[in-house]
């Protein structure tokens, strides 16, 4: 199930799009890394966030460990913010998780700044804003799958 | 807001504390390493390899569709269509080949003439097709993913080109697949000379597909708008000799040392599905692409390793020098 999640994270983050939505596409893997963290704390932590971190290290051909260490940061803050986030509604979650990704990116712009990658302007942040007003709908949608999976067993 | 969770029949409300900041910290040190490590020296390039095996069938899933999508619609076409298209490109293959016969007649008169003056410039290179896999690698950068990869003696470096001219060169490989740069990537450089005087520059990509930078040319320096770059060779990367851009502006700004060119790139960058991988004649004795080609999970390309598809008709001696 949390394995399948993060299946379907990866092939969305892989899904070509046309050029203009490009720049939007959400950090499907860091939502769904959010969501099992919150949900799932003893099963998915740091070191589920940081394999997934470096696959995703892989899949964008970036340095390996940038989005490692990234992700891995994004699962300890959310780990420690599970009760938090569970006694929140939705549409509150979502700044909470706005500003685990704003870190993540922002650890990730500060790597590719010291390793000299270029990077672009003000578009950087455009998929933090896409992820988290997509947060409510990714919630919904995982946690359907989590009831009805638990619901078959 | 139910906040109930149906995951687990009994779970402890609280994660032992000092673990997780151990383990956290256990897997920050573990990816500092690997970023030291891998940014300079490419002694990780195995486990990206490993990696890049686990990240393929996904890669190759995510493709499937469209994949469907094409193959559909060349199968629905309808059968004027495909005649048209053949006399179309019947035609365009006698006009090339009426062409070649031109360039052979050059080739041997240009060899012969290097012979005279003593300087030999060998031409000849192998050539593989590769297919694009229609995934995206990084919103942020110029990468394309190919579906040939270590298996079909694809090498870091590796220059790409489409019929039209200079694309960009392979970064990683993996097993089965490897992904690229393209030239119009702000961190790729790559060294040109004008077609018309020779004149050397650099090409810098600007992350626009359309508009390539060309800097530290002098204000004097005799370049127009319409000029040709071609590839000058000079990095040892890229063959010489293809077309790279054509200058779309030069502008001459009396306070400014350099004067300010751009240009577009001559090959069809965001457009191409197919793109040939090209091994230099210096390195040609690396491991052949034939025999693995043909096992490939996907040899679409029916066209593998074409040996000398540049200019075959040549004299018999050039022609023993390609190591084949």
């Amino acid at each position: 199930m949390i394995l399948l999640s993060f299946v379907a994270a990866f092939a969305l983050t892989l899904l070509p799009l046309p050029q203009w939505a490009q720049a939007l596409r959400p950090e499907w893997v860091a939502l769904v890394l959010i969501y099992w963290c919150t949900t799932a704390p003893q099963r998915v932590g740091v070191g589920v966030g940081w394999s997934a971190g470096l696959l995703l290290d892989v899949t964008r051909d970036a340095l390996l460990g940038q989005y490692a260490l990234s992700f891995a940061v994004v699962a300890y803050l959310a780990v420690k913010l599970h009760q938090h986030m569970r006694a929140l509604p939705l549409a509150q979650q979502a700044p909470l998780v706005l500003a685990l990704i704003v870190a993540a990116q922002a650890l990730v712009l500060l790597i590719k700044g010291v390793t000299g990658q270029p990077v672009w302007g003000i578009g950087y942040w455009l998929p933090t804003l896409s992820s988290a007003l997509l947060w409510p709908a990714v919630v919904v949608a995982l946690r359907g799958m989590h009831q009805r999976y638990a619901a078959l067993k | 807001m139910n906040t109930t969770y149906s995951s687990g029949a009994m779970k402890p409300l609280f994660i032992r504390g000092p673990s997780l900041v151990l383990r956290f910290l256990f897997f920050a040190v573990i990816s500092l390493i690997l970023m030291t490590v891998d940014h300079r020296q490419n002694y990780l390039d195995g486990v990206r390899g490993v990696l890049s095996v686990v990240i393929y069938p996904l890669q190759y899933a995510v493709n499937i569709p469209f994949l469907t999508y094409r193959w559909l619609d060349e199968s629905l076409s309808t059968r004027t269509a495909l005649s048209k298209e053949n006399t179309m490109l019947r035609e365009q293959n006698r006009l090339l080949e009426a062409q070649l016969q031109k360039f052979a007649a050059l080739e041997t008169e240009n060899m012969r003439l290097r012979e005279l003056l003593q300087s030999s410039k060998k031409v000849g290179e192998r050539m593989l097709i590769a297919e694009l896999l229609d995934v995206d690698v990084d919103p942020f950068r110029h990468k394309i993913a190919l579906n040939k990869g270590a298996r079909h003696g694809v090498v870091p470096g590796q220059p790409l080109l489409d019929s039209t001219g200079i694309i960009g060169q392979v970064f990683h490989v993996g097993p089965l697949s490897s992904t690229a740069l393209l030239i119009t990537d702000p961190s790729h450089a790559l060294p040109v000379q004008v077609n018309r005087n020779g004149l050397r520059a650099l090409v810098i990509g600007t992350g626009s597909f359309s508009r390539l930078d060309v800097p530290y040319i002098s204000k004097s320096a005799d370049v127009q708008v319409g000029d040709l770059l071609i590839s000058s060779g000079l990095g040892g990367r890229f063959p010489p000799d293809y077309p790279v851009a054509t200058v779309t502006a030069v502008e001459r700004d009396p306070g400014q040392p350099f004067a300010k060119i751009s240009a577009a790139p001559t090959a069809r960058l965001e457009r191409s599905r197919e793109v040939l991988l090209v091994w230099p004649e210096n390195s040609s004795s690396r491991a052949a692409p034939t025999p693995a080609d043909a096992e490939a999970p996907k040899s679409a390309a029916p066209v593998s390793a074409q040996p000398g598809i540049s200019f075959t008709p040549m004299s018999v001696d050039a022609l023993s020098e390609e190591v084949e």
